[in-house]
């Protein structure tokens, strides 16, 4: 019986592995077509992302806010929920942290920037809240409203930072933060922040609620077989419009950290997808907390790599896009791989 | 007599169990043939080999004395075998002489020759005596006739040998009576048929010989004429069992649940509870018959607080509870077998430990510091409720829905039952249950009742109600048309008021009845 349990938690990770596996052996055919060596390039994607401490904090920065939207899809997941709108949920919470950010001035920083990053996690969260309400109560689908969000969202943010709150000068972005509101820089001159600690935090709050607490249990419940949920006494209005909200707190965590961490200020569609991506990672970490953390390490070392290999050979960035959507076809593609595999061990 | 089918020594081993175990199996011409066993001995499994739907490892098939081999059903369809499964493969939006002819569409010149396809199809009802009207859509047809569609459709074919895979499980009462006539007259044809069944009645009404399977073996074959009830039960389970449950006569106390003048809309708005007025004591089981759907699903989601009350009043001892939330009415001291334990009473991806909790999981000591799981808790709970209602694979952490349809209702049963409430509802318990299992749970109903709990009891087994129940009520179109104690009943007169006969038309009728007997 253990066993079984082991080749259970194997197999978890063996599909996503093995997605990694399939896109870099199909990514080595392109590099070959433009005629570069694959392992050549492979070795400067690697040393160039992971191969010293201050690419590892690169790798770790550009992986810091997907970790947070990650976590967000995941979160939703468990409780049945597809949320897309972590684009939106994150812009909400990052002009709400940049808002406490410029707004403030002379708070001390053990008060200032706790108070961002509330502002950006109540943000985050109760744009999330919004679809969990209209799904709860009027029944709309949550993939609907979380896109409809997103565009208000963005459109309502470039609104602020180009308008009411402009920063004055022909960019359009905001006033920069007091610094009290700052995260902290750790490896300069890297911009890795504090924010990590931040996300690795959120990640075991994550684990916490979904699977040690009632809330976690009345959740995946209501993911799993509503009906049965409701039978139980679970109440799957509430517990849709909290898993959204808790899920929305976390994109807008993501913003909160990429403001306070990175910008320092709100700059127009600043994101470049952030929130989107926060599927993928969440769809390679098998929507678990410990797996979204992996997955967006890997995608944030892919990102980090891909400027050197583009820099040192003739392979295109643009490559380490195809390889992540490469990785994500495979995840979706389970079924596929785990008949493979079974193939392999019958033979 | 010569023998249309015969399998010798067939083993199908699956990756983790032997399915069939060197199964013989042999079918006369023009005789019905009744294999048994409980869920998961290898009856499916045995004749989707012989379908060609599985393939087996070892063992030899012969039809009509020739050594065959089925890779694929069309092989099998051409050697004149049929196979009706339990869930059915027609295209509903098509009429019944479309979905007969599919796969070999008569065609007059570039179109469906529709015309000859109804002929064909009228013929052939015709030929075999079942009654069908052969442009009416699937979808309008109720479960039983579109079961004689499927029959149809392997007559169609040819078949001489029909396999019928668990043909009841899906039908009411009144429609396996119709099954079984189509049976006989099937078999005055000169078809041969294999029924495969776990229920003991039906194998006694309606097969020559029958054959039991456990745990993949075959334990024999005897001419049906020459076993019986508690014989065959045995075979299937292994060991004696009681048939018949041991109850001493009910003690009833006050009106535990009392409702007045409850109206209750399903979800597409029609009434399908109307003025209904009903009352269980506690210590007593009352059984509620009647044909599936005339409203009793849809009484119980009410009275549990699934689904909103249209008029009226429920209460639970003192307390008005109609309209309550799930959690206040459970709080009250409600339990509830929910009829479909897939779809209601079970997370079947959460482990057995978890699903032994749902509904209970934010009462101490399951939850400690006001939120968190007590795992502790939650896992001796497990243990002892595994060990109580000997749930099967003895394993907390597995998730439910690796275990079989008995153990699974063991698990709904363990969790409510052992909560003692006060009004227990038991929908459809035994559904799709073991014969072992039947006996253990029918025990623990009357256990509950013994303490003193009011059980409701909804069963379309005529059999189960009338074994369980102090009292009965039948519930036809939405009301309770008549309550009467158990001793006062008859199949005979159950059946023709849950058909939406008359109190007074049966008692004067009945005379009649006694008259012919005495």
């Amino acid at each position: 019986m253990l066993s079984k349990i082991k080749q259970l938690r194997w197999q978890e990770i063996a599909t996503p592995l093995a997605a990694v596996i399939l896109a870099l052996i199909i990514g080595a055919g392109f590099i070959l077509y433009v005629g570069e060596n694959p392992l050549a390039a492979y070795r400067i994607l690697f040393m160039e992302s992971l191969g010293s401490i201050r690419n590892l904090a690169t790798t770790l920065q550009r992986a810091t806010p997907l970790m947070f939207t990650g976590l967000a899809v995941a979160f939703s997941y468990r409780a049945g929920l597809f949320n897309i709108g972590a684009e939106g949920q994150l812009y909400i919470g990052a002009f709400a942290a940049a808002w406490v950010g410029f707004t403030f001035t002379g708070l001390p920083r053990l008060v200032h920037l706790p108070l961002a990053i509330i502002a950006g996690m109540i943000g985050g969260g109760l744009w999330g809240a919004i679809p969990g309400f209209l799904k709860a109560k009027l029944g709309i689908h949550e993939v609907i409203n979380t896109i409809m969000l997103n565009f208000i969202a963005l459109y309502l943010t470039d609104w602020l930072a180009t308008g009411p709150f402009h920063g004055g000068s022909w960019v359009p972005e905001t006033a920069r933060i007091s610094p009290t509101a700052a995260l902290t820089r750790l490896y300069p001159p890297t911009r890795l922040s504090t924010g990590l600690y931040l996300a690795l935090a959120a990640a075991f709050f994550a684990y916490l609620v979904l699977w040690k607490t009632k809330q976690g249990y009345e959740l995946r419940a209501v993911g799993l077989n509503p009906q049965a949920a409701e039978y139980g006494g679970i109440n799957v209005a509430r517990n849709t419009v909290i898993a959204m909200a808790i899920s929305g707190a976390l994109a807008g965590l993501a913003g909160t950290e990429q403001i306070l961490g990175l910008h320092q200020k709100f700059i127009v569609r600043f994101s470049a997808d952030l929130g989107f991506m926060g599927v993928a990672v969440a769809l390679l970490g098998k929507n678990h907390p410990v797996g979204v953390i992996f997955a967006a390490i890997l995608f944030g070392a892919l990102q980090t790599g891909s400027a050197a290999m583009d820099r040192l050979t003739s392979v295109p960035r643009e490559l380490i896009t195809i390889i992540q959507a490469l990785i994500i076809f495979f995840v979706a593609a389970e079924y596929l791989i785990r008949r493979m595999l079974r193939m392999k061990e019958e033979a | 007599m010569d023998k249309v089918l015969e399998m010798r020594s067939v083993t199908k081993q699956f990756p983790r169990v032997l399915a069939n175990d060197q199964v013989d199996f042999d079918l006369n011409y023009g005789e019905i043939h009744a294999l048994v066993g409980e869920n998961g001995s290898g009856k499916s499994t045995l004749m989707n080999i012989l379908y060609g739907l599985h393939q087996s490892d070892g063992g030899e098939i012969l039809v009509r004395g020739e050594k065959v081999g089925i890779r694929e059903p069309r092989v099998a369809i051409d050697l004149r075998i049929g196979m009706v499964f339990q869930h059915f493969m027609l295209v509903e939006p098509l009429t019944v002489a479309e979905n007969i002819i599919l796969g070999s569409e008569l065609r007059k010149g570039p179109f469906l020759d529709s015309k000859r396809a109804i002929q064909e199809a009228a013929d052939l009802s015709r030929q075999y005596g079942l009654k069908i009207d052969p442009t009416a859509k699937i979808a309008d047809l109720s479960v039983g006739l579109q079961q004689r569609v499927e029959i149809l459709k392997a007559l169609y074919r040819g078949a001489e040998i029909l396999i019928l895979d668990e043909p009841t499980a899906v039908l009411t009462p009144q429609e396996v009576e119709d099954l079984f006539e189509v049976l006989l007259a099937l078999r005055a044809k000169g078809t041969s048929i294999v029924f495969i069944t776990h229920k003991i009645k039906e194998v006694l009404a309606v097969s020559d010989r029958v054959s039991v399977l456990r745990r993949g073996k075959k334990i024999g074959t005897k001419a049906t004429s020459e076993t019986n009830e508690q014989d065959l039960a045995e075979m299937m389970v292994g060991r004696v069992v009681l048939l018949n449950v041991d109850k001493k006569p009910a003690q009833p106390g006050e009106d535990v649940l009392k409702i007045k003048k409850l109206s209750v809309k399903d979800q597409f708005g029609q009434l399908k509870v109307k003025d209904l007025d009903l009352n269980v004591r506690s210590g007593e089981v009352l059984g509620i018959a009647g044909v599936e759907g005339n409203g009793q699903s849809e009484l119980v989601e009410a009275i549990a607080g699934l689904q909103k009350t249209a008029g009226g009043n429920i209460f639970l001892g003192d307390q008005e509870i109609t309209d309550w939330s799930p959690l206040k009415v459970r709080e009250a001291g409600f339990g509830l077998v929910p009829e479909d334990r897939h779809r209601r009473g079970l997370v079947l991806d959460y482990s057995v430990a978890d699903n032994l909790i749902l509904g209970l999981h934010g009462k101490k000591p399951f939850v400690q510091r006001g939120m968190f799981q007590n795992h502790k808790a939650i896992q001796k709970n497990a243990e002892e409720l595994i060990e109580e209602y000997d749930i099967r694979p003895p394993v907390a952490s597995q998730p439910a829905k690796s275990l079989s349809g008995g153990n699974q209702q063991k698990i709904v049963v363990g969790r409510e039952f052992s909560q003692n409430p006060k009004l227990l509802i038991c929908t459809q318990p035994t559904r799709g249950v073991d014969v072992g299992a039947i006996e253990f749970i029918h025990k623990q109903v009357i256990a509950q009742r013994d303490q003193g709990a009011a059980v409701l009891l909804v069963s379309a087994e005529l059999d189960e109600i009338l074994s369980l129940s102090d009292r009965i009520a039948v519930m036809y179109n939405g009301q309770i048309v008549s309550v009467m104690p158990v001793d006062e009943v008859t199949e005979h007169k159950l059946g023709f008021l849950m058909l939406g006969g008359r109190e007074e038309d049966y008692e004067a009728g009945e005379v009649d009845g006694n008259a012919k007997q005495d």
